[in-house]
């Protein structure tokens, strides 16, 4: 097949879908117990130079504790899937954890305004970068799911989004039409917080999936944070509700409120004050260290980076927010 | 004359445009606005899609983010992003609205960067998020955005949306589905639609209190005039009173 045009942009993760699958050849696939804490996990699993994928939607439905840990033990050069990434590529940036990203949202923090410390980062020439879209993302998860190395688009033909993308454009053997096709993405390890999850692995989650089905499966290690575990009988009570299965799963790690200061679907509301506060103080540079140590460096886990921010008074009022009994700005 | 300011008169035209039975993908702040208006004045059945999957939702309150918990509340499903994209893909979203720090005269957009140098920036804004993907597959992509020559520009530093590209049937070429470009561009001083032929920027209306010379001395590159510019109308008082105290009571996006 004739390649037409294509993207000058770096393909940082390898497409062969054979090299994947001799990999999930020798994956686990036994019921076994993953529970472990979070510490452990990024210790086990998450190298230094590792490319990585983050579930939720930048504030929502985050694996929050994870990136602090991973900021916290020093992880440097990861690649890193900017699908959607707010406040998750916030927390990253704070670390200068990466030097290579798959860009399609980076830096914002939508409405609330632009980091300035991930800005700076991304402007400091330090960071390699391609271009894609939301969309993009998650149809290049969609490939590695099932296990074929390319998937056909129809955007980002004709615009500079495309020029600096990795993508090929082909004409369609069928129709004549042109296509783009895109490069699936097999993450080196993917990182999802959810409400639930047994010992296993089995996982659910209420309201919105943003792009995590695909993720989790083409994710070749998979560290999941929960809001609480469950029994194995409630997940066999109950099967249609299992969205990620246990043997995609390497880590199992109970962490309640894990998603904070991001919002969790029924359970807790953004915390808009903290994340406020953290946008300003990057203005200064003093400040914002003096910041990363009260909220991270100096943290043990979790628990305590909780503790810091208002603790059980503020997840019980950010409870409120969560079911309207507040507004999402009072 | 009534009393308004022009992001209540820009989120008042926006939502006029969003016909009852139609399909609307939104983000945050205005466009949400503009949808919400609507939905509450003369498209109670407007289909409202968050990229993130919030499907069909009756939206309480404005969201602050596009995939936070008000986007589906009371929605008809708790999607994904896949599944709102390729609702897009097959050709059931009719309308977006986005945004950029500039814009060209056939409706390009970007809000990827500003600078020479792609790997070192000068300035680096969010890039495309959901935008390139609405631009390329809604029916009819539209822009709210206040108008001064800067942003309105001769050419675009990156181009992150597509719009007409460059113009004619340049887009129908590329390989972008068939049909679907930019619609309406509207902004403070006037509201634009795309000449049919040439796919350049054409001025249709004008806003209370600007003239035509305001809406060109106001961009980068020379606007089309259509044959007949009609002056564009004023928020109602029943559109102000529920975008003030149902919508936004706070004035976090009318208040800008």
């Amino acid at each position: 097949m004739e390649v037409l045009a294509q993207g000058i942009g770096e393909i940082f993760t390898d497409p062969d879908a054979d090299k994947a699958r001799e990999f999930f050849r020798k994956k686990s696939r036994k019921l076994q117990s993953k529970v472990m804490t979070v510490k452990e996990a990024v210790d086990k699993l998450v190298k230094d130079g590792d490319y990585i994928s983050i579930g939720g939607f930048g504030v929502n439905r985050i694996p929050a504790a994870v990136l602090h840990e991973i900021v916290r033990q020093g992880r440097k050069n990861l690649g890193l899937s900017g699908h959607t990434a707010t406040h998750d590529f916030q927390i990253l940036s704070a670390g200068h954890c990466f030097n290579r990203v798959d860009v399609a949202y980076i830096i914002g923090l939508e409405a609330r305004g632009l980091s300035p410390n991930a800005r700076k980062y991304m402007e400091s020439g330090k960071v390699k970068m391609t271009e894609w879209t939301n969309y993009t993302l998650s149809v290049r998860y969609k490939a590695a799911c099932a296990g074929v190395s390319f998937h056909p688009i129809r955007n980002m033909m004709g615009t500079d989004t495309f020029k600096y993308s990795g993508a090929k454009m082909i004409q369609c053997p069928f129709t004549g039409t042109n296509y783009l096709l895109v490069p699936a993405l097999f993450s080196d390890v993917g990182l999802v917080h959810v409400h639930e999850a047994d010992i296993y692995g089995n996982c659910r989650t209420k309201g919105i999936l943003m792009s995590d089905y695909d993720l989790s499966r083409s994710s070749k290690k998979l560290i999941v944070t929960c809001e609480r575990i469950i029994t194995n009988d409630e997940i066999r009570r109950d099967p249609t509700s299992t969205f990620i299965p246990y043997w995609c799963v390497d880590a199992v790690c109970e962490v309640p409120f894990g998603s904070y200061p991001g919002n969790m679907y029924g359970e807790y509301f953004s915390d808009e004050e903290h994340l406020k506060e953290w946008l300003k103080v990057e203005e200064n540079p003093e400040e914002f260290k003096k910041f990363l140590d009260k909220n991270i460096y100096g943290c043990k886990d979790h628990y305590d980076y909780i503790e810091r921010n208002g603790g059980m008074h503020k997840m019980l009022k950010l409870r409120k927010k969560e079911w309207l009994l507040l507004g999402a700005r009072d | 004359m009534a009393d308004y300011n022009t992001m209540e008169l820009m989120i008042c035209s926006a939502s006029r445009e969003l016909e009852d039975g139609a399909s609307v993908g939104v983000g945050t702040g205005a466009p949400c606005a503009a949808a919400m208006l609507a939905q509450k004045v003369g498209s109670p059945n407007l289909l409202i899609l968050f990229e993130a999957g919030g499907a069909g939702p009756l939206v309480p309150e404005m969201p602050i983010s596009v995939g936070d918990s008000r986007t589906t509340w009371k929605a008809v499903m708790a999607s994904s992003m896949p599944e709102i994209m390729e609702t897009a893909c097959r050709g059931m979203l009719d309308y977006t609205f986005l945004g950029g720090a500039q814009i060209d005269m056939y409706g390009n957009l970007n809000s990827t960067m500003i600078g020479a140098e792609y790997q070192k920036p000068k300035v680096r804004f969010p890039g495309s998020g959901g935008a390139n993907d609405f631009a390329s597959f809604c029916w009819r992509m539209m822009v709210m955005t206040p108008q001064d020559p800067k942003r309105f520009t001769e050419k675009c530093s990156y181009i992150t949306s597509p719009g007409w590209l460059t113009g004619g049937d340049s887009r129908a070429k590329s390989g972008l589905p068939l049909g679907a470009g930019p619609y309406k561009i509207l902004t403070n001083m006037a509201v634009m639609d795309f000449e049919p032929e040439s796919k350049r920027m054409r001025i249709i209306a004008i806003n209370p209190g600007y003239s035509e010379k305001d809406v060109q001395d106001n961009c980068g590159f020379e606007l089309l005039k259509a044959k007949k510019i009609v002056e564009n109308h004023p928020p109602t008082k029943n559109e102000l009173t529920i975008l003030r105290e149902q919508i936004d009571p706070y004035r976090y996006v009318i208040g800008r």
